[in-house]
């Protein structure tokens, strides 16, 4: 028991660690402990991350297959752990300043965080829902976080609602695969189901599990809570929704597919290469007539989820590997983002109207600089990472012959180019406006400008992303 | 010196960065050491400049000054020149320091301007002697952020719409290209350009049907198209050439100097470098659709260009017709057609230079471009009437300036290939004598009626200073037209022996099938 729990090692401490706190918390009554809080818990996911990061082992199988500890899982749970650990850091000033600086965020969000890590290890159908689950309750939960205020409820309620739509599809999928493989495990599954032999109830399963992954990854056309949801969350918990859990939904996506039904790829690639065709587009259009800059980030990263799961319809170990490479990328730029939106405000009040930003380069030029750079790099304009990116992914679908879906998505990222454009032209040549508030904490200055560095400098060699995530592609593909 | 090509790249952009990142301040003392930063790292990557050229061996045809690094998942940075690129790096370093002479007067966010031009000057250059794949695309892309915000901020009254079609208009173009070449990259196995260019990697050439539609020529047929629509939109070729006016109208002069002169150049470039030589089979198919389109550019533009009353609307539209001359001595697949291309586009870049540098003169003292506000110029500023006069001429192709030998070796080629396409060509040198004469006599000829106009002030010494390398480059191209012949010949040569081999491959492998 004690060896198998060991592989879960990281797992085991955060949740010990969480419920510890809530313990503390709760007993030290109020709000007394959430600096620490907030602080121990970005530290204790920063030591898993370290954890994980140092781990000599190759693949590790624990509980009969119900979890699996790979290069695959590792890659995808230290990125979930930075963002994780990252966005707790720069809530903390929205958060006081909102009056929302309780102890309880930062155990959700160690919580959710837990349940995205399960989700990225799940050998099993089982294993896959509890950390679903985990995951979604905790974010629901802080969807909400602003009790006070009707568009956060609504967030919350919206996204509950269609939330646990989504894995009614899912628990429904997971029961069909069971009721035609005779097992919850995913080499069981994969050794039943062979190419060729696909029955028809079990290709519903295999549907009915990619709808439910679709809505978590928020791909297109199950996209519609995310600019609800987006804008109405207070801004710290959209800067969440926006990279960690988008990484553990991605990681799971693949970990389904290739594990349980590597076997039949030429079945779900259409799926998923239908998926990313409309989540570009959509994506790319419904975002140009958006002028809150939360929902237009909402679009953009369906947009980007799109261009993720590219890689993923390529159905081979490249294209698992652009994916995994794209996931990175995206968690860099939007952290910098966020670090900026989180900033927006005017005589002490948010300020979520791009227009807000007319000739913003002006009061103060390195933070324009810096979040241009991130833009330019979100619409992929090379030479900045973001296009190296969509490069792996774009060279993953030609290279498993999806030449059509690479096409679409160039002429998609052309029409997503408009909306980035407009806010650096907003910020560079718009019409002058008041000012928005100057100061910016350093925590977030150097969120800012360090993902900006990296979009510029990471074209040297992209920090050597690319090789990790070519050895947790090997090792999904194994 | 091993690595000249990565210094001329990056001494710019180093220059940039300490200008971003060490001068503060914007007052005037600020301003001044912006330009002068500017003028000393152009000025020095035009010195090195020449000593690249000294050490280039014109008679060599392979890829000169080669270096080699390993860059990310499997690409490499590899850069040199041959002796077509050479005259684009050489052509950029030179107008470069003009290009910031030409802006010495500029106030309004002076460091950021410097950054910019300087950026993009490395820029401009990497694409010129790019030898992979990506890093081309890579370079060529980038180009667009820097001449986005010169537009964007420097521009004109309507330079929201411009710089936003410039930018949407020429990255739609290029996202095609780009995964034409992934595709090249995944079923050739490599990105590196001399490999793609020895011959060993050839792309099929079998028509084949796809969707009900029969695509004759092929996978190249696609790739070419693809290719071509990026270079079509950059050159621009009619019909996709709207973009054009409005940026150059928009842009400030020494974005219009650069755009003309430069960044137009690379389209053309791109023609040489990667469609004629790695597509030979589709471009001999689509050589005479290239050459018609070329032909209504020409036509088409010039007579555009005599109805303009925005002085450099007209110029844009007299370079969309001189990238039709271009174009077309490309496709005529020639020695001749291809000589007179690149001669005209480094004599165009010249010529495009001045009268762009010419309307900014009068232009920074008239706050007009209108050509309806001048008249009787030649009565205040003759020595501008001269040099206006000169460029003209050129642009117009008189003997004697280098835009004749340019004009004249595209139609012989033209000739060679297609009557009828120089027939019609022909006419259009006609229309630009019109339109470029006729802009002369109402800017500069005429009574001096206007009350505005009766205190202004000749070129002064900074202006002439600019112009006279100039008025330098046209004469001496021509009357010597030599120097830069020369330094082509034996690249074109290998090339047109190249597209040769390989027509002559595909047609024995038909024959060979049948």
């Amino acid at each position: 028991m004690m060896a198998q729990l060991s592989i879960l090692s990281a797992e085991v401490i955060l949740v010990l660690y969480a419920m510890a706190a809530l313990i503390i918390g709760v007993y030290f009554g109020k709000d007394a402990l959430s600096q620490l809080l907030f602080w121990t818990t970005a530290a204790v996911m920063g030591g898993c991350a370290v954890l994980l990061g140092v781990s000599p082992y190759g693949e590790r199988v624990a509980f009969d297959g119900a979890f699996i500890d790979d290069a695959f899982s590792r890659y995808a749970k230290i990125l979930i752990l930075f963002g994780s650990s990252v966005i707790l850091l720069l809530s903390q000033n929205y958060l006081k300043r909102n009056k929302l600086y309780q102890f309880e965020f930062p155990i959700l969000i160690a919580l959710a965080t837990v349940g995205m890590m399960l989700m990225v290890s799940a050998g099993d159908l089982i294993a896959l829902y509890m950390g679903l689950e985990l995951q979604s309750l905790a974010l629901y939960v802080i969807a909400a976080f602003h009790r006070d205020s009707v568009r956060s409820t609504e967030a919350g309620l919206k996204y509950f609602v269609l939330g646990a739509l989504s894995s009614g599809l899912l628990l429904y999928g997971a029961s069909l695969v069971y009721g035609y493989t005779g097992s919850t495990n995913f080499d069981d599954i994969a050794s039943t189901v062979q190419s060729g032999d696909m029955p028809l109830g079990m290709l519903f399963g295999l549907v009915f599990l990619c709808v439910g992954m679709g809505f978590k990854i928020s791909a297109a056309p199950f996209h519609m809570w995310t600019p609800d949801v987006y804008e109405g969350a207070p801004t710290p918990v959209t800067a969440f929704f926006a990279t960690a859990p988008k990484i553990a939904a991605a990681g799971l996506f693949a970990r389904v597919l290739f594990d349980a039904f590597g076997g039949v790829t030429q079945d779900w690639i259409q799926i998923i290469a239908f998926l990313s065709l409309i989540s570009m587009f959509l994506g790319s259009v419904a975002a140009i007539g958006q002028n809150n800059i939360k929902r237009l980030m909402a679009y953009s990263s369906i947009a980007h989820m799109g261009f993720a799961l590219m890689g993923l319809a390529a159905g081979t170990e490249q294209g698992v590997q652009s994916m995994m490479i794209y996931m990175a990328i995206y968690l860099a730029m939007n952290i910098g983002v966020f670090a900026f939106i989180l900033n927006m405000e005017k005589d002490g009040q948010e300020v979520t109207e791009i227009g807000a930003l007319g000739l913003y380069s002006q009061q103060e030029p390195l933070r324009a600089a810096c979040m241009g750079v991130l833009l330019f790099s979100l619409a992929g304009i090379p030479p900045l990472v973001g296009f190296f990116g969509k490069f792996y992914v774009l060279g993953a679908a030609v290279d498993a012959g999806l030449v059509w879906l690479a096409v679409a998505g160039v002429i998609a990222s052309v029409i997503g180019a408009y909306y980035y454009l407009r806010i650096i032209y907003l910020m560079y040549f718009g019409e002058q406006v008041d000012a928005l508030d100057g100061t910016i904490p350093t925590l977030h200055w150097l969120a800012l400008v360090g993902s900006s560095a990296a979009m510029v400098f990471g074209i040297a060699n992209l920090f050597g992303f690319d090789g990790f995530a070519a050895e947790a592609a090997a090792a999904l593909l194994r | 010196m091993d690595n000249l090509l990565s210094i001329l790249i990056f001494l710019p952009i180093f220059a940039a960065s300490t200008l971003a990142f060490i001068l503060r301040g914007s007052d005037e003392a600020a301003q001044r050491n912006a330009k002068g930063v500017a003028l000393i790292a152009t000025s020095a990557t035009f010195l090195i400049s020449i000593g690249m050229l000294s050490q280039f061996d014109p008679s060599n045809t392979d890829f000169q000054m080669v270096e080699e690094f390993p860059w990310i998942g499997g690409l490499t940075y590899k850069v040199g020149v041959d002796g077509i690129s050479i005259l684009f790096v050489m052509l950029t370093t030179f107008l470069m320091p003009i290009v910031i002479g030409a802006c010495w007067n500029v106030t309004h966010r002076v460091k950021e301007y410097m950054i910019m031009f300087l950026i993009l000057e490395g820029l401009m250059i990497a694409v010129f002697v790019a030898l992979d794949l990506v890093l081309f695309y890579v370079v060529f892309e980038a180009g667009l952020i820097p001449m986005f915000l010169i537009v964007g901020i420097w521009g004109g009254k309507d330079r929201i719409y411009a710089s936003f079609k410039f930018f949407l208009y020429t990255l739609l173009g290029s996202v095609l290209m780009l995964v034409a070449m992934i595709y090249m990259w995944m079923a050739g196995g490599t990105t590196d350009i001399p490999t793609l260019l020895s011959g060993d990697i050839t792309f099929a050439s079998e028509t084949f049907r796809i969707l009900g539609v029969t695509i004759v020529g092929g996978v190249q047929t696609l790739l070419f198209l693809a290719f071509f629509a990026s270079f079509a939109v950059k050159m621009p070729m009619w019909p996709v050439h709207t973009w054009l006016p409005d940026a150059h109208v928009q842009a400030p002069t020494a974005g219009s100097v650069v755009l003309a002169a430069i960044l137009l150049k690379m389209g053309g470039y791109g023609f040489l470098r990667f469609s004629l030589p790695m597509f030979p089979v589709a471009s001999d198919l689509l050589a005479t659709f290239v050459m018609t389109l070329s032909v209504v550019a020409i036509i088409y533009t010039s007579l555009v260009a005599l109805m303009q009353e925005d002085m450099k609307k007209l110029i844009a539209y007299s370079s969309v017709a001189h990238m039709g001359f271009v174009t077309m001595g490309i496709f005529t697949l020639n020695q001749n057609g291809l000589d007179g291309a690149i001669f005209q586009m480094i004599s165009h870049g010249f010529i495009s230079a001045a009268l762009f540098l010419g309307v900014g003169v009068i232009y920074d003292r008239m706050h007009t471009r209108d050509i309806d506000a001048y008249g009787g110029l030649v009565i205040r500023m003759p020595v501008y009437a001269l040099i206006f006069m000169l460029f003209t001429m050129a642009n117009v192709g008189l003997p004697g300036t280098s835009g004749f030998v340019g004009e004249f070796l595209t139609l012989i080629g033209a000739f060679q290939a297609n009557t009828w396409i120089a027939v019609f060509a022909t006419t259009g040198v006609i229309f630009s004598a019109g339109y470029a004469l006729w802009l002369y006599r109402r800017v500069v000829f005429g009574d001096l009626i206007k009350e505005s106009l009766k205190g202004i002030t000749d070129m002064d010494t900074r202006e002439k200073l600019i112009m006279a390398p100039l008025v330098v480059m046209t004469l001496l191209l021509g009357v010597y037209p030599a120097l830069v012949i020369d330094l082509i010949e034996p690249s074109v040569q290998n090339l047109l022996n190249s597209v040769d081999v390989a027509l002559n491959t595909a047609a024995n492998s038909q024959l060979a099938q049948n």
